[in-house]
């Protein structure tokens, strides 16, 4: 084994580490955001400002009793939490998130930070992405509940809906930079328009970015469109049944999600590592302040609006992003020929 | 032996597996999961054939779209499993079937054998480029390509008529 | 060296494997599985073929047998809706009358 090798594990297991405490993360920035909307303290007991209270619910999770229903089907019950979680973690793999780097002269050859670069990796997240209904459609029906099945149907319903818009969005990206690298996408995205503009695929594509925030808000199934968790109609969706370790899984799975979405965002309009001050070989620096910055704004959404109609979230889907999304397609074709 | 070798033979034997599976299996939920398996490792034969789009395109496409179809009218319909006892007795016709798959499938590796090794002759050009697949697709199968988007119109529109309750 | 040959064997069993699925199965949902194991072997010689010959062809015949497959699963399911309105099975020996 080669010293390159070795950096790559090392990497894989940073980055396998760093999305869990992520969703830790996220699970606290959720609570203190929402209480500093709603004017209360938020968790503060445990450890210097609550910090340490996304391990406390862990620790609480982790000694909860793992129940299932009688009449539940034992196997897919197992397995749908697994194929949830596996698959948020799958889709990070190929999401890369900073230049070249020897890490401050620690290493003799540079590596790229990211896990495997794929050269059909757009296609790879969308293909993972797709994987994760199974998780949410066998947790539904396996639980044996009107109301798991309920939130299952629903949120597959939605996220097949929504692929469609989340495609073609990335489907213009992908003819602006004429490849399907995450890399090369971010790498087209290096300079500025006019030595003050970035040129960041933000701004030639902001309806694109619209439609692909709104399609991975619906794909994550967070609110404001958060129906197969509805909790004032069905309890808490297809999760209704699962507790302790297997219901851990899912809400994990759904903090990494809204991180890949973020990440995938972040590579895809904003730029990526690329920002000014900071050298290339501290880019990643750049790609987790833009990254926090949507998380951020995923959170707020979700404390500030409420959650639409089911009717009207189809209908929002079919509609108006769908077609939105079509026509910004055929814009992007349309000048990507013209400026050849 | 070379590690595609290993990988050809792990991932036919896990397509082989659970195909059979989906055949032999009396719960039609695991049959449609398992058949997500198959299709898997058949996504992964492709990557071996140096075709990584058309294995993203097939998880997408059969795993995203096609099979939750199916788990969804299993799941709405709440199938009943099939009657055990009439599986494997019964009629003649279907003992008749069966030796017919078992013929055919006896016959076809027969004619594969005569065939003679078609192994790879030097290098092989490198088919793997979507830009490649996406001029030929609109160029040479042009035809072919807009025809498909009218079978899909009537498959779209058949659906719904079909599966509307009647009034 | 996978041979084209290995590749022809595999997908001539996967094909047996679904017809033998056609005969045997008495469950429409089934069937339509099997029909999917089919189409696949099917694929998977295209795949295999084009990548022997060095063409792109096999690969963009697939795309073409996905588009089908994808349409006669979503007319297929709904033909089994409609049956199993009617009939409240999925055996396909039920349905011997073409009107009802």
């Amino acid at each position: 084994m080669n010293a390159s090798v070795i950096a790559h594990l090392v990497l894989i297991l940073v980055v396998f580490t760093c999305l869990l405490l992520s969703a830790a993360a996220m699970v606290y920035m959720e609570r203190k955001v929402a209480a500093a909307l709603q004017q209360r303290y938020g968790p503060y007991l445990v450890g210097p400002k609550g910090l340490m209270q996304p391990f406390a619910d862990v620790i609480k999770l982790m000694f909860k009793e793992e129940l299932r229903p009688k009449a539940s089907d034992a196997l897919l019950f197992a397995i749908a939490p697994m194929l949830s979680a596996a698959a948020a973690f799958a889709a990070f793999a190929v999401v890369p998130f900073g230049a070249e780097t020897t890490l401050f002269g620690l290493l003799r050859e540079p590596i790229e930070l990211g896990v495997a670069d794929v050269n059909v990796a757009l296609l790879v997240i969308f293909a993972v992405t797709s994987m994760g209904i199974y998780g949410i459609v066998l947790a539904g029906w396996s639980s044996n509940s009107k109301y798991s099945l309920l939130g299952a149907l629903r949120s597959s319903a939605q996220m097949i809906s929504y692929e469609l818009s989340y495609g073609l969005a990335i489907a213009a990206i992908v003819m602006m930079a004429g490849s399907l690298s995450l890399r090369q996408v971010v790498d087209g995205q290096a300079g500025y328009w006019l030595h003050v503009i970035p040129r960041w695929n933000v701004f030639p594509q902001i309806v694109g970015f619209f439609i692909f925030m709104c399609a991975g808000v619906a794909e994550t199934n967070r609110a404001p469109f958060d129906f197969p968790e509805a909790e004032q109609e069905l309890v808490a969706g297809y999760h209704t049944e699962y507790s302790s370790m297997s219901f851990a899984m899912f809400f994990l799975a759904e903090y990494i999600n809204m991180v890949t979405v973020s990440a995938v965002a972040t590579d895809l309009y904003l730029g990526g590592w690329h920002g000014p001050f900071l050298p290339l070989s501290l880019g990643w620096l750049w790609f987790l302040a833009k990254a926090f910055v949507l998380l951020f704004f995923y959170v707020w959404m979700r404390w500030t609006l409420p959650r639409y109609r089911y009717d009207q979230l189809m209908a929002f889907g079919w509609k108006f992003l769908l077609p939105l999304a079509v026509v910004n397609l055929l814009v992007t074709a349309g000048v990507v020929v013209y400026l050849g | 032996m070379a590690m595609d070798v290993y990988l050809f033979y792990l991932l036919g034997a896990v397509a082989i597996a659970a195909s059979v599976l989906v055949v032999g299996q009396r719960n039609p939920m695991y049959s449609v999961l398992l058949l997500i398996v198959s299709f898997m490792a058949l996504a992964g034969l492709y990557v071996l054939l140096n075709a990584p789009f058309l294995a993203v395109t097939q998880i997408i496409i059969y795993g995203g779209a096609i099979m939750v179809l199916f788990l969804f009218v299993v799941m709405l319909l709440n199938v009943p499993r099939e009657d055990p006892a009439r599986l494997f007795g019964g009629s003649g016709t279907r003992r008749f079937g069966v030796a017919l798959a078992v013929a055919l499938a006896i016959e076809l590796t027969w004619a594969l054998r005569r065939l003679g090794a078609i192994g790879l002759r030097g290098e092989l050009p490198d088919v793997s480029s979507v830009r490649l697949i996406g001029r030929v697709l609109f160029t040479d199968y042009r035809f072919a390509f807009e025809a498909t988007s009218v079978l899909i119109l009537v498959a779209l529109v058949g659906a719904i008529v079909m599966a509307r309750k009647e009034s | 060296m996978v041979t084209f040959n290995s590749y022809l064997v595999l997908s001539a069993i996967l094909f047996s494997i679904g017809t033998a699925g056609v005969f045997l199965r008495r469950n429409i949902i089934t069937l339509l599985l099997s029909i999917e194991i089919m189409l696949n072997a099917v694929n998977l010689t295209f795949v295999a073929a084009g990548r022997f010959l060095g063409t792109v062809d096999g690969q963009i015949i697939v795309f073409f047998v996905m588009t089908v497959a994808a349409a006669e699963a979503a007319v297929g399911l709904a033909i089994v809706i409609a049956l199993f309105r009617h009939r409240e099975t999925l055996n396909p020996d039920a349905f011997t009358s073409l009107r009802w």
